[in-house]
């Protein structure tokens, strides 16, 4: 996966994640053509298109449009499953997600998808064990903010599984 | 200073702006707030206000300030500190900066911490945007990891190589060791992110690939254990055991079976049982039958397997989801090439898929259907395709159109199909063919001799319906010069002749002159036109009076043409029926390229008392017809017409004798025009080495049959001077 775009129906970008090294120029210029292309596409048509020497699959969820860009050789029907995954990590997460939770929090949104994917491949491909290293990680977060001796919990969470 | 405003609140904030430059305000207003934030050194805040920064950077403000404290903050000892850091580094950092590099040191120490999220964190941000220089120092780290015994951080590291490698591929070779036993895992975390790893190592290096061909065994024994056992919650999707490494098993499985019989040898039970068990109700299924399929087609499979991929195409074919038509299309076109019949049997389902209404289906079955036509199906497939080109989209015509030419042209079942077929073409989608087709039209026609009457009835036809699209028009107006006279002594025998005067022709063409729908090259050819049917009909002072109108006209092409035209009528007239015949039979020349079309009308110098020659000269009762003896050549894309040209500005060719008998002898030499290359000069000497005089010496000089888009030819004779032997 080259790169996932999330945005709202208006084109608004919710979440950017590029795994290709782009100047932010060229960045703001893939985002702007693509959210026009995938927007004007009708209801009823397939959810991949050829965009320049990309396939880019795409799908909507509510308000929420996801968008990826795969490479030739990658399977389009496995990278709406991985959009799929994506989607019900964030609605056990956030429980029942809306386009709202994911504005309010798209720090979490990064924390939940640098889990389920890196560098454009899936790390981990069962729904418990990523939703678990979040949540172990919030907790370690919530510690560390309370200005407790982190250390000594730090080393209890960090259990290897 | 009062503390920072939380991020939510910012969030919630700029929502309520109701204006681009309500927004904007309030942006510039929190950065400055930021920025002086920054400047203090703050680090309870860094945090917050980073996060802050990270939002207003996604709706799309600058937010470059923020970079080195994305640093300090991944630099800090606090999780929640780290967090963002790393998060904002792979936002607001890239390669290209030099900043990025000062994480490096970061990201190691990181690397060894003590707890493995900490670890995770810098794990994935070097995977995700690790430049070549930090993945060179930090590969070491990386391998360590992919050799820990925690999968968490086993299954991060193997990714993280994947990156390192793309990066830098000659350190590919530090990895080996560690990919030993990654495949005996029993965390499929770990095994997909190893799977994904190994076919990286695969795809770029052929040692590699030879050596890791020895896991075909282990990768299918996995996959017989995803298929055959029971329902685990943990990785199910809809019945489905962790469709995810099973789709990158085959992947890999694909890549070393590839021109190896023994490896595809042992895959080819596993495939068949995926092919055949994988439950197709659900996209999940289908995306792991695509994959396989994939596998299937690239590998030495047995023919039964081949057979068995080109059904389950086939039945995706005729599934309700638009997603699994387009894979299967996508998958056939792939296929069609080496498995042709099987992908034959499919036909129908294929062209069916024209009427579909999305775009990307509709492109993939037309180069699919013109990829399946063949001589036993022209007939009924030229007809989908015709009806295809009537309905589909501008962006798609001109492919359509040019598809629909070549496979005309390689299987018509007769002439008069061929040209009802290119007549349709013009008329329907007559303005989007491509520049060449007209030329190569022009040709069949000529060389269709039985075909003329009704060519140009047909052709004649389409124009009173309808002059705006040129190529139709053009090719039109080309044949009504050539055949007019069959037009309007009505001798069309495949259909019944039209009634049609020779004004009403002449009326048709000088509309086309004057419409403001002709572009100058189709006036040229319509004032072309009309100067042959000058020696085929009998309108003379009609003719001649177009033609003297546009001796004046604005545009020089057409001016020049009716002024030489002109020219002819009144000086040489008797010349006229030789230049303006019909022309002959062209041989087919292949074009290189696909190049565009261009014509150079070839003139030569202007005439020079020409009277005189024939005056002078008194013939014999042998009437020599020179020929030019130019050697025929393909014209490249977009240069000269003649390679005669091209031939003279490399080499010189050497005079020669054409002709010597009776006393009458006559030579050529030949040599380039000194202002302009672009011209050919050749000197004919006629000698008469006889006591007698020679007379009624008459010169005729026939076209070249290189020639395949001749709209005149004007040969311009200069005379030089001659000698009687005395």
């Amino acid at each position: 996966m080259q790169f996932m775009l999330l945005f709202s129906r208006q084109g608004k970008l919710r979440l950017q994640k590029w795994y290709v090294p782009l100047s932010d120029k060229e960045k703001k210029k893939i985002t702007r053509e693509l959210v026009q292309t995938v927007l004007a596409r009708k209801p009823k048509m397939c959810s991949f298109l050829e965009w320049r020497d990309l396939k880019i699959v795409y799908k909507r969820y509510a308000s929420l449009y996801f968008c990826c860009a795969i490479e030739d050789q990658d399977n389009e029907l496995i990278t709406l499953e991985i959009i799929h995954r994506y989607v019900e990590l964030l609605d056990k997460y956030f429980g029942s997600v809306c386009e709202l939770d994911i504005i309010f929090n798209f720090e979490k949104a990064y924390f939940i998808l640098d889990e389920f994917l890196l560098g454009g491949e899936a790390q981990e491909t069962s729904k418990k064990n990523v939703l678990k290293a979040i949540e172990q990680a919030d907790l370690l977060q919530e510690v560390s903010t309370q200005s407790v001796t982190s250390e000594h919990l730090c080393k209890c969470i960090a259990t290897p599984q | 200073m009062p503390a920072p405003i939380r991020l939510r609140e910012l969030i919630r904030t700029i929502r309520t702006a109701r204006t681009q430059a309500e927004e904007r305000e309030m942006i510039q207003k929190e950065c400055a707030a930021i920025r002086s934030s920054f400047r203090e050194e703050d680090n309870t805040y860094r945090c917050r206000n980073v996060a802050k920064l990270l939002y207003m950077h996604m709706l799309g403000y600058p937010a470059h300030f923020g970079q080195l404290e994305c640093l300090k903050l991944i630099a800090s000892q606090k999780f929640t500190d780290k967090r963002i850091g790393y998060l904002g580094a792979m936002l607001l950092l890239d390669e290209r900066q030099d900043v990025h590099l000062l994480m490096t040191n970061c990201i190691k120490n990181d690397l060894n911490h003590s707890t493995q999220y900490v670890q995770g964190l810098a794990l994935c941000t070097l995977g995700c945007m690790g430049s070549s220089e930090m993945c060179r120092d930090l590969a070491g780290e990386v391998e360590k990891l992919l050799k820990t015994s925690n999968s968490y951080l086993r299954k991060k590291a193997a990714l993280c190589a994947v990156h390192v490698i793309r990066k830098v591929p000659e350190l590919m070779e530090m990895f080996l060791p560690a990919t030993k036993n990654l495949l005996s895992e029993k965390n499929h975390g770990v095994l997909h992110t190893s799977v994904v790893l190994l076919t990286e190592m695969c795809e770029r290096s052929p040692d590699m690939l030879s050596h890791f061909r020895k896991l075909v065994p282990q990768l299918v024994r996995i996959l017989k254990n995803l298929i055959m056992s029971g329902y685990s919650p943990e990785h199910d999707v809809s019945g489905i055991s962790d469709p995810f490494l099973q789709v990158r098993i085959l992947r890999l499985l694909r890549i070393l079976g590839k021109g190896d019989d023994d490896s595809s040898e042992a895959m080819n039970d596993i495939l068949a049982q995926v092919a055949t068990n994988t439950e197709t109700s659900k996209n999940v299924g289908n995306a792991i039958l695509y994959e396989t399929v994939l596998t299937i087609m690239d590998i030495k499979s047995e023919s039964g397997l081949r057979v068995l991929a080109i059904n389950i195409l086939g039945r995706f074919l005729l599934n309700n989801d638009k997603n699994i038509r387009y894979v299967a299309l996508t998958s056939l076109l792939k296929t069609v090439q080496t498995d042709h019949n099987a992908v034959q049997r499919h036909r129908s389902t294929i062209v069916d898929c024209l009427k579909d209404l999305d775009v990307s289906i509709k492109r993939r079955a037309m180069e699919l259907s013109f990829a399946l036509v063949n001589g036993n199906n022209i007939r009924g497939m030229m007809k989908e395709l015709l009806y295809f080109l009537d309905s589909c989209d501008p962006d798609f015509k001109a492919d359509c159109a040019s598809g629909i030419f070549l496979a005309a042209e390689k299987y018509a079942p007769s002439k008069r199909w061929h040209i009802d077929t290119i007549m349709r073409v013009l008329t329907t989608a007559g303005s989007y063919v491509r520049d060449d087709s007209v030329p190569n039209l022009i040709q069949l026609i000529t060389n269709s001799v039985e075909m003329h009457a009704y060519t140009v009835q047909r052709l004649y036809k389409a124009l009173l319906d309808d002059i705006s699209q040129q190529p139709l028009v053009q090719v039109a107006s080309w044949c009504i010069g050539e055949y007019g006279d069959l037009l309007v002594s009505g001798q069309c025998e495949e259909e019944e002749p039209i009634q049609v005067s020779e004004d009403e022709v002449l009326d048709v063409l000088e509309g086309l002159l004057v419409s403001n729908l002709s572009t100058p090259v189709t006036r040229g050819y319509s004032l072309t036109a009309i100067m042959k049917l000058s020696t085929r009909f009998s309108s003379l002072n009609r003719i001649k009076k177009v033609v003297s109108i546009y001796g004046s006209s604005i545009d020089v092409e057409l001016q020049q043409r009716a002024v030489e035209y002109n020219a002819l009528f009144k000086k040489y007239d008797h010349m006229r029926p030789a230049l303006l015949e019909r022309m002959p039979i062209m041989e087919k020349t292949i074009f290189s390229g696909d190049g565009i079309f261009t014509v150079c009308l070839w003139s030569v110098f202007p005439v020079l008392q020409a009277n005189d020659l024939l005056d002078l000269l008194g013939g014999n009762d042998v009437v020599p017809i020179i020929q030019t003896t130019v050697p025929t050549k393909p014209a490249s894309a977009g240069g000269e017409l003649l390679d005669l040209l091209g031939d003279l500005s490399l080499t010189v060719i050497p005079p020669m004798t054409a002709y010597n008998k009776n006393g009458l002898i006559i030579e050529f030499t030949f040599e380039r025009s000194n202002p302009n290359p672009n011209i050919a000069v050749i000197t004919i000497h006629a000698t008469n080495s006889t006591e007698a005089d020679m007379t009624e010496f008459v010169f005729q000089a026939a076209v070249p049959k290189v020639c395949s888009f001749p709209s005149c030819i004007l040969i311009n004779l200069l005379f030089m001077s001659w000698c009687i032997g005395t």
